[in-house]
């Protein structure tokens, strides 16, 4: 058999053998540089197209997974920059606080739906953790151009690998500095805020480039093949993918030990084993023990304040000589006004089931009541405040202070509550009182409230 | 016009390597990165969240997918080693069934690493007021669970194909 010219593009090539036909790649500026490091490939691995066998990689797959990252990143991209507003920024209380351009324009986060924080959370941590599998596979599948020679062929080539570090670096670093943020472990000793945040922007301009240059390519790949019919073939009939120009399809392929719905069932299933772990504890405390691994899956109990909590008493220094003789002091009126939980109890009580939830992505609902802020905000005689700060007892911590928007005061089921399923709160959970403001981040629920400054615009 | 509009085009694909569009967008990409590090590096840690921004790549790239492929290698060639002494290949390979249940337990401990290894359990403990104590087990529970169910599926695999 004559051998076939060098020019002829893929497309058109009948012979099954591999890389004959590959058009041989041209050279940008500055050509004589690139093709010189051509001609210097290092011998051996992982620079030999020797060392990449698997008969799965090619364009097809590596399309799934990207076509599933495409559809799942933009959810944890919106989820995590609402989570930013959810927090105020607008009261300088969400971090990092000078972010410049870089956030969804200004909103006064809703009260309604109450699960709204929930959901948002739940979707942007469970998320995140279930895409890790898919993360893992497309970086698998896409593996053998980082070690493509020569390692860039023009300028154009050059910057995109530029902007795929970007894009691997970044997926990397929010994986890796949210999965220990969840699990409380600050080894990284630089803020996870800030982090997270910055790590996120500098992903999403990796991302949404990538998906610029790349989506007529996934949708053409994805074309290339049916999935219907790869779903019905078995190991047997499993072979690789046609030569491609990505450099994706193994020019030396192994025999095949899976087939290719056996990699996509192992990736899904990857998938699954996640979300068991993970989704009980934002899901709620029925099934919150399924999450066996999640940092949130444990009980505490059967008792009315048997559930999570996220700030012990004996962390913010709260004990029971703290709290004893505790009144309330609201400001904002002609006058402070000094109430005592006897007054409090006094006053209209009123009942709401609420979710607390956690930017950690775990939530849990309860049955509060307590005292309407908007009935406290009225006894001030501030009737329609433009916000309210609130201070708790204690005295460091981050979160021993939170501002409410005008909504969240205002809200009928937004409380300063006292008892949590007919029982008084506990300490841990911010007896004397605590707030709990429907799809406020749970750590805006300030625990042993002090004192209230209902601030007129 | 148009050919000579053409004839522009095609030198800029010749020198640059694509069309005019992908520089732009690549352009946006580095300049929206650029201000996002611009506020990164006001932060008070910077050069540690360049570590460990550059420490994800590598730690992926260079340390752990090689160690994984290499593990694969491996289960591969006891399994070519296995050819080598019988004439016939086995009829219900074992290897899936011993990769299936590796992976599933390198990914919880991957991701679950520092309840399993109780790292951070002091601000756990301050949190929730409970300990790290039970994820270990949890973890090789789930690991015992996922190799037996492995273990049970290939034995009922082989008595079928007999």
């Amino acid at each position: 058999m004559p051998p076939l010219p060098r020019t002829d593009p893929v497309e058109l090539d009948p012979h099954p053998h591999p890389r004959t036909a590959v058009r041989e790649p041209e050279y940008g500026f500055p050509r004589g540089l690139w093709a010189a490091m051509a001609r210097r490939r290092p011998p051996g691995p992982p620079f030999s197209p020797r060392t990449w066998r698997s008969p799965l990689r090619g364009p097809w797959i590596t399309s799934v997974f990207g076509a599933i990252l495409l559809v799942g990143m933009p959810i944890i991209i919106i989820t995590g920059l609402l989570s930013y507003i959810a927090y105020g920024p607008q009261f300088g209380q969400a971090l990092p606080a000078d972010v410049g351009g870089l956030r969804l324009p200004l909103f006064d986060w809703p009260t309604r739906p109450s699960w709204l924080f929930r959901l948002n959370q739940g979707l942007h941590v469970v998320l995140g953790l279930v895409l890790i599998p898919v993360v893992l596979a497309k970086l698998w599948s896409v593996v053998p151009k980082l070690f493509t020679w020569p390692p860039a062929r023009s300028l154009a080539h050059l910057l995109e690998r530029i902007s795929l570090a970007l894009l691997v670096g970044g997926v990397l670093f929010e994986i890796v500095t949210g999965v220990l943020n969840i699990q409380y472990d600050y080894i990284f000793g630089f803020s996870f805020y800030t982090a997270h945040y910055w790590g996120a922007w500098v992903f999403i301009a990796g991302f949404v480039v990538h998906v610029a240059l790349k989506l007529p390519t996934m949708i053409r790949s994805l074309r290339s093949r049916s999935l219907r019919a790869e779903l019905r073939t078995p190991l047997a009939t499993t072979v690789p993918e046609p030569p491609d120009t990505h450099g994706l399809v193994a020019e030396h392929p192994a025999e095949p030990t899976l087939s290719r719905r056996g990699l996509l069932a192992l990736v899904g299933g990857g998938v699954v084993l996640m979300a068991v772990m993970t989704a009980g504890q934002t899901i709620g405390d029925a099934v919150r023990a399924s999450a066996l691994l999640a940092p949130r899956s444990r009980s505490y109990g059967q008792g009315p304040n048997d559930f999570q909590i996220n700030r012990t008493a004996e962390t913010a220094e709260i004990t029971p000589t703290v709290v004893a003789g505790w009144t309330l002091t609201l400001t904002g009126g002609r006058q402070p006004l000094v109430l005592s939980r006897q007054d409090l109890l006094g006053m209209p009580q009123h009942t709401a089931q609420l979710p607390i939830a956690c930017v950690e992505g775990w939530s849990t609902t309860q049955t509060w009541s307590g005292v309407r802020l908007r009935d406290l905000a009225a006894r001030a005689g501030v009737p329609t405040p433009a916000n309210a700060f609130v201070q708790s007892l204690e005295r460091d911590g981050a979160f021993n202070q939170a501002t409410l928007q005008a909504n969240q005061v205002l809200d009928p089921d937004s409380l300063l509550a006292l008892r949590v399923n007919g029982a008084d709160l506990s300490l841990d959970h911010g007896f004397p009182a605590r707030v709990i403001v429907p799809a406020l981040p749970g750590v805006h629920n300030t625990k042993w409230v002090s004192s209230i400054d209902l601030r007129s615009a | 016009m148009a050919t000579m509009i053409s004839g522009v085009l095609a030198g800029w694909r010749r020198f640059y390597g694509e069309n005019p569009l992908h520089l732009l967008a690549l352009l946006g990409c580095f300049a929206l990165a650029g201000y996002a590090v611009s506020f990164a590096v006001q932060a008070p840690t910077p050069i540690q969240l360049g570590i460990w921004f550059v420490g994800a790549v590598i730690g992926h790239d260079l340390v752990l997918y090689p160690l994984y492929a290499l593990a694969d290698r491996s289960l591969l060639a006891g399994r070519r080693a296995r050819r080598r002494r019988h004439a016939r290949p086995s009829r219900v390979p074992a290897t899936n069934y011993v990769r299936v249940p590796v992976l599933g337990s390198v990914l919880l401990l991957l991701v679950f690493l520092p309840v399993i290894i109780r790292q951070g359990e002091a601000a756990y403990e301050a949190a929730s007021g409970l300990t790290m104590e039970p994820y270990l087990e949890r973890w090789l529970l789930i690991t015992g669970a996922m190799f037996l169910l492995s273990a049970v599926l290939y034995a009922l695999r082989r008595v079928r194909s007999e």
